[in-house]
């Protein structure tokens, strides 16, 4: 048993956490997420620049080989610094994805693009009506000669105005919500057929409604076996959800810095507010949170290969359901009225954490797939 | 970062396991329930001598000591199989509590003379803490001591001593000084419970045992040299002591084991013709306690590995305290709620091995009732969020 960062982790992380403080502070975040574009084009290819997209894929194709706790080192300075990039989508959950069941040609084709910024993907997997179920599909995937026919709607695709491809799973056989019959695709954002709706998200992000009208996609684009890519899509889930453990980690220990901070600063009553019990005790329990939370987002990131993967994830998801929950509403009653305006970066910190609450899965549901498994 | 174990690890696991198997057989039957009604103190001592013959009765002291060399993981192996075996809990008081304040501040004659009789468990110490005036305000205590000669006079009062009854010695913190701070004016005694002019008074607890009591001293004389370090310095042992016993008091190895015996009893009950288990209701506070459980276990398995690389216990061990007597309190009492009626019948009114209803239920609400002691000892639950707020978020 070892529970020690590698050197090169170290590194990974004061690199990260050093380009972000000089080139991603908040100021500049409040400027390009407001703007059209809606994020910092540049900062990609920074990214890539810097290894972060190559980080956690194989070395075969342009990866850097590295892990689960890679990706959790980059993701938790990714939370410290609200990044919006559709890191996650693109190479956690795109990556791996290809990576592990992808053919040879398209291991070559995406891997490579995806580690060296050439690609950002995003992942259209909810739809309205289906909530939290991953199999709960109504867009269906048609074989038609040599190429598959795709018609139906995907809900909130996070990174989607972004993305110049689209990871979709899409029902190939069977009913609404069997497992068997899930088939995964990646597809041209702009093939015909294809239709997209963009807006702002609330967390500071953007995200579209996608729909195909007989988008007709290439059979080479499916990625997987054409009728059971459901184990597929719940694994790279699972990756996804401890990478926004640990990005869920970044955000809480800002907020309880920041929180800190401040009851030492702003005074009441003649005193500084941190004096006082009620709230001292309040930022006792966030720091218990805090580190609660860092314990359970690296116990599912060491248990995402293991047989006890599911149950990991969903034990961690919930604990960090709650948590977020937790200190970001602490975070906001501390700072008093400041902790509602747009100004602060405590409210901007607050609303992603809720957000990842939802996404994957929120507590009652990771709940419920925790006693089920 | 890796989770597996090597050979040499897996090979210790077996060892462990081995001397289990052939110790338990050899112990009273009532250690095999916690809090049971009638535990001598040859009950309590049994696994020790056995531990002890052995070699592995302390395995967190330093190897010239007595302790045991294993590295981290080996006893985290080692608490782990414990724990799984239900083995009865060591007796804390000289092996977790005294013995490290003696090898780090005590002076060459008592380390030689005390370690070896804690180690071999000829004697069983007790803790000389709080006094009716100074629980959670420990430092304004006021058991007197005063230098006479080669003598300390000590008259005043401790209380909630736990297990006095059995006590041969016991450590106490004691006012020297009255003219100062008073964190500066207290000093560490060690005093032979022999000694005339002490007086024992039993407390009975809410689950119904003598658990604790109420220590007299009325002009007990203790010799000089069993003042541990310096006079009036006994604050900073005092700190160090509660540090060490934070940091093992998370136990996440035996409430693990104590999950598995609520989910026996959930398994059993019936409601509505359903196993207990199996109602969302109750299924979800079982996943909830768990999953609060394994976040505590990975703190834990973090401050281990800060241990491993030679940081020491630092005020982080108050999360362990904190989560971990409320996971403790937890457990009891979903086990309480388990049971429904059978939680009703009082274990200490029937004969001995005498119980009614199934036997899972035995001592059920006694556990819940005892165990919320749990956020009282220790440093209070408050105690230790006061000490997160000042010595980690600098507040």
């Amino acid at each position: 048993m070892d529970f020690s960062y590698t050197e090169e982790q170290t590194l990974l992380r004061n690199s990260v956490a050093a380009y972000l403080a000089d080139k991603y502070g908040f100021e500049a975040w409040r400027k390009f997420t407001r703007s059209d574009e809606g994020r910092d084009p540049a900062q990609w290819q920074q990214f890539a620049e810097l290894g972060l997209l190559a980080a956690p894929l194989p070395e075969a194709y342009g990866g850097l080989g590295g892990g689960a706790i890679d990706a959790s080192v980059i993701l938790e300075e990714f939370g410290k610094a609200l990044v919006v990039e559709p890191y996650v989508p693109t190479v956690i959950v795109a990556g791996g994805l290809i990576a592990r069941a992808g053919t040879e040609a398209q291991k070559q084709e995406w891997l490579n693009k995806i580690a060296t910024g050439g690609t950002m993907i995003a992942f259209a997997f909810a739809e309205q009506g289906g909530r939290y179920n991953l199999a709960d599909l109504q867009t269906t995937a048609k074989k038609q000669g040599a190429s598959f026919v795709l018609n139906g709607q995907k809900a909130v695709v996070l990174g989607g105005p972004w993305a110049d491809a689209l990871l979709v799973t899409a029902r190939t056989a069977g009913a609404r919500r069997d497992e068997k019959g899930v088939g995964v695709f990646l597809i041209d954002k702009k093939a015909k057929g294809v239709g997209v709706r963009d807006y702002p998200t609330v967390d500071g992000t953007r995200a579209s409604e996608v729909t195909f009208e007989n988008a007709e996609i290439p059979a080479d684009r499916l990625i997987g076996p054409a009728e059971g890519g459901f184990a597929l899509v719940d694994q790279a889930c699972d990756e996804a959800i401890a990478a926004h453990c640990a990005e869920a980690v970044g955000c809480m220990k800002v907020l309880l810095a920041a929180t800190v901070e401040y009851s030492k600063t702003r005074k009441q009553f003649g005193q500084p507010i941190g004096k006082f019990q009620a709230l001292q005790h309040r930022m006792a329990d966030m720091f218990v949170h805090v580190e609660q939370s860092v314990s359970i987002a690296l116990m599912a990131a060491l248990k995402l290969g293991g047989p006890e993967r599911r149950k990991s994830v969903s034990a961690a998801k919930v604990q960090i359901g709650k948590s977020g929950r937790f200190v970001g509403q602490q975070a906001i009653q501390i700072h008093g009225g400041m902790g509602m305006t747009d100004e602060l970066s405590v409210g901007h910190y607050f609303k992603r954490l809720t957000m990842i609450d939802a996404l994957y899965g929120n507590v009652d549901h990771h709940l419920k797939r925790y006693i089920a498994s | 970062m890796d989770l597996s174990f090597s050979p040499e690890e897996e090979a210790f696991r077996a060892e462990v396991r081995a001397f289990i198997a052939e110790s338990k057989p050899k112990l009273p039957r009532s250690t095999g329930t916690p809090e049971s009604a009638t535990r001598t103190r040859d009950d309590y001592m049994a696994w020790h001598k056995l531990l002890y013959a052995k070699g592995w009765v302390a395995p967190h002291w330093p190897k010239e000591y007595g302790g045991t060399g294993w590295s981290v993981t080996q006893r985290y192996i080692f608490n782990e199989e414990c724990a799984r075996a239900e083995m009865p809990p060591v007796v804390v008081f000289g092996l977790n509590m005294l013995g490290p304040v003696l090898y780090t501040f005590g002076s060459e004659a008592q380390k030689k003379h005390y370690l070896p009789r804690i180690l071999s468990g000829e004697d069983w110490w007790c803790q000389g803490y709080s006094e009716p005036g100074s629980g959670s305000d420990l430092a304004s205590l006021r058991l007197r001591a005063v230098r006479q000669g080669d003598h300390y006079v000590v008259n005043g009062q401790k209380t909630w001593t736990t297990l006095a009854q059995y006590a041969d010695w016991i450590f106490c913190l004691v006012r020297t000084n009255t003219e100062v701070k008073a964190q500066e004016g207290i000093s560490f005694l060690l005093i032979d419970m022999k000694s005339p002019g002490i007086t024992i008074k039993p407390i009975i607890v809410l689950g119904g045992a003598q658990e604790v009591n109420e220590v007299f001293f009325d002009n007990v004389k203790v010799p000089a040299d069993q003042l541990v370090g310096e006079e009036n310095k006994g604050w900073t042992y005092a700190k160090f002591l509660l540090v060490n016993e934070r940091t093992g008091i998370a136990n996440t190895a035996r409430s693990k084991q104590a999950v598995v015996r609520l989910k026996e009893i959930a398994r059993a009950e019936q409601d509505d013709g359903v196993p207990l288990i199996e109602t969302p209701e109750f299924a979800r506070k079982i996943a909830e306690l768990e999953i609060e459980l394994s976040a505590l276990e990975y703190t834990e398995l973090r401050t281990l590995a800060a241990e491993a690389r030679g940081e020491m216990a630092g005020p982080e061990s108050s999360i362990l305290k904190i989560r971990g007597t409320e996971i403790q309190q937890r457990i009891t009492e979903l086990a309480e709620e388990a049971v429904g009626y059978y939680a009703f019948p009082y274990e200490r009114g029937l004969g001995a091995n005498d119980y009614v209803g199934p036997d899972y239920a035995l001592g059920a609400a006694g556990r819940y009732f005892n165990m919320r002691k749990a956020s009282i000892y220790g440093g209070s639950n408050e105690i230790q969020r006061n000490i997160i707020v000042k010595a980690v978020l600098g507040l």
